[in-house]
């Protein structure tokens, strides 16, 4: 059939030209400029003891955070969808304030906050709980920056429940607690490990709102965007570049991941609407 | 009568009500609410004066300044970009189009240090055209260009994104039948396509540029950190609080927290608009097509 619309082949090549200089080659000429080591010389700085020590900082923290935010964020986005009470709808939009707020103000502001000054700290302080400029800040300030994930990744997918599946169970006789484990779970469950991976990857990468909590202390509390700075820093650039690389395929393996768990959602959804047919 | 025990089976009892509820606000209000109130607290810690005096310096001054002009050169290359891609994208078939799909949010899934660094490579004095430049006296890292250039990278996605589904769920009837008619490509992209897409663009537009104007890591990497030249409003923050200058800090930051609510309230306020407009065309669409 011949195409009746218009402007296939300039929108199309503009979209490829555009996205080829700006992604594309840039990237590419990462994986260029680390081609100068060895793989040898690559392997020694991408396991060297600060580094690793890094990726634990990294990975512990954004774990740890997605986590709490898989948990909460369940409750938060059950609640918003399922239950009303007075200022919903501002408390709905507060929930994207780590999209809109620049990173930076997030990170002097959680510092102040949890320092054993400040008004929340000054609170934790004599529990022996110290959490700026210690491991704990970073996965508080990692937590507040992937808060929105979870919760936005849920919601739609909650409002789509049928009422009619948890009568059904519940008409069978299932307690309440059944009928969330057996049947609504296993339903947004997909959404769930979604929100979880966006949130950890966004944690991953996350550097101006962890820098001014974390104390960044070599091994301890330094995490490896950070480092990759230090690198710079000393004009090691090829140093930086190995661990650019390293973070890079992180990067792309958690993308692999999210697309794997859309594909599985969206799958499971048609299988579903073929049994009903 | 049975539809009220079915009712009754579909939610939790009224203990748990409240203690999810409980559990979810507190959560929020610990995690969004302190921290909000926390920014614009601290810049008035020593008072009016402090606060002006902080926002009133030179130098941030400048560094707001900048920041405005770097997203408002940026922002326009995108928005092309992103009506571009999904004009291909939604409107005709190709193969590769879900592989164009994942590409276009990859800049999304990279650390902003990452993106910073990969324009270090090739434009620093070490980099692919770095001695070229250097021959030909051009400056772009350290520098207003890569700065520009950076938030490009990490803007790139957000408009793109917002339109490629709501365009395919247009589908083309529309600007078929406004080609049949006769008009030529450009009257069917701005009296058809463009009112179409107005608000999830907007949508776009708006949380690309919180983006441009809130990026730190990248432009950290390719800024300077030069005072009154090219440092930004968000850099500005960092350096002034690194001095101890915790008013001078906050002060700055409290403009940045203002434009993020700025930004929540025009991003709910468009979010209303489209949804009002989807109603709108359902209730147009004649029955046997609403589903």
């Amino acid at each position: 059939m011949k195409r009746v619309l218009p402007g296939f082949g300039l929108s199309l090549g503009f979209t490829l030209v555009y996205l080829s200089l700006l992604v594309l080659l840039p990237l590419s000429g990462l994986v260029f400029k680390s081609s100068a080591l060895s793989l040898g010389q690559f392997w020694d700085i991408a396991t060297g003891e600060r580094a690793l020590a890094s990726y634990r900082v990294s990975f512990g923290a954004s774990l740890l955070a997605a986590l709490i935010n898989a948990f909460f964020g369940l409750i938060v986005a059950w609640v918003l969808v399922r239950y009303s009470f007075p200022g919903k709808r501002f408390v709905d939009s507060l929930v994207d304030l780590p999209f809109a707020l620049p990173t930076a103000v997030a990170g002097i502001t959680l510092a102040t906050l949890y320092a054993d000054t400040g008004w929340i700290g000054r609170h934790l302080d004599p529990l022996g709980l110290k959490v700026a400029f210690t491991p704990l800040g970073i996965v508080v300030a990692l937590t507040f920056i992937g808060l929105p994930f979870v919760v936005r990744t849920l919601q739609p997918v909650i409002e789509d429940i049928e009422p009619e599946v948890e009568e059904a169970a519940a008409t069978l006789g299932a307690t309440r607690w059944q009928t969330f484990r057996r049947v609504l779970l296993p339903g947004i469950l997909p959404a769930l490990l979604t929100g979880f991976t966006l949130a950890f990857s966004r944690a991953i990468g996350e550097y101006g709102s962890v820098i001014f909590i974390a104390g960044n202390m070599p091994l301890i509390s330094e995490i490896t965007p950070l480092l990759i700075i230090s690198k710079l820093e000393q004009y090691d650039v090829i140093g930086a570049t190995a661990l650019a690389c390293v973070m890079l395929a992180i990067s792309f393996l958690l993308l692999l991941a999210v697309n794997g768990l859309q594909w599985w959602a969206a799958n499971r959804h048609r299988g579903k609407e073929g049994a009903l047919s | 009568m049975s539809h009220v025990v079915a009712r009754r089976a579909n939610t939790e009892p009224r203990w748990l009500r409240l203690t999810l509820t409980a559990v979810g606000l507190g959560f929020l209000f610990l995690f969004l609410a302190v921290p909000l109130v926390a920014v614009l607290f601290q810049g008035f810690a020593k008072g009016w004066r402090a606060y002006l005096d902080g926002l009133a310096h030179p130098d941030a001054l400048h560094a707001i300044g900048l920041t405005m002009f770097i997203a408002a050169v940026a922002l326009p290359f995108n928005i092309a970009f992103g009506v571009a891609a999904s004009w291909a994208v939604s409107k005709f078939d190709f193969r590769g189009k879900s592989l164009l799909i994942t590409l276009i949010d990859l800049p999304f899934a990279i650390s902003p240090v990452v993106a910073g660094l990969i324009f270090l490579l090739i434009f620093g004095a070490q980099g692919l055209f770095g001695p070229w430049l250097a021959e030909h006296d051009v400056k772009i890292v350290f520098a207003l260009p890569g700065m520009i250039i950076v938030t490009l990278f990490v803007t790139f996605p957000f408009v793109a994104r917002e339109l490629i589904p709501l365009m395919q769920a247009q589908g083309k009837d529309e600007e078929e039948a406004a080609v049949s008619l006769g008009a030529s490509g450009w009257q069917m992209f701005f009296r058809v396509t463009l009112p179409n897409i107005r608000w999830g663009l907007l949508y776009g537009v708006i949380l690309a540029n919180a983006r441009a104007m809130g990026e730190f890591g990248a432009v950290s990497v390719v800024s300077g950190h030069i005072r009154g030249e090219t440092n930004t409003l968000p850099l500005h923050v960092e350096i002034v609080y690194n001095e101890y200058n915790v008013v001078g800090a906050f002060a700055a930051a409290s403009v940045l927290a203002l434009l993020a609510l700025v930004t929540l309230a025009l991003k709910t306020l468009v979010e209303w608009k489209m949804r009002q407009e989807i109603r709108e065309q359902r209730a147009e669409l004649p029955p046997e097509r609403t589903e």
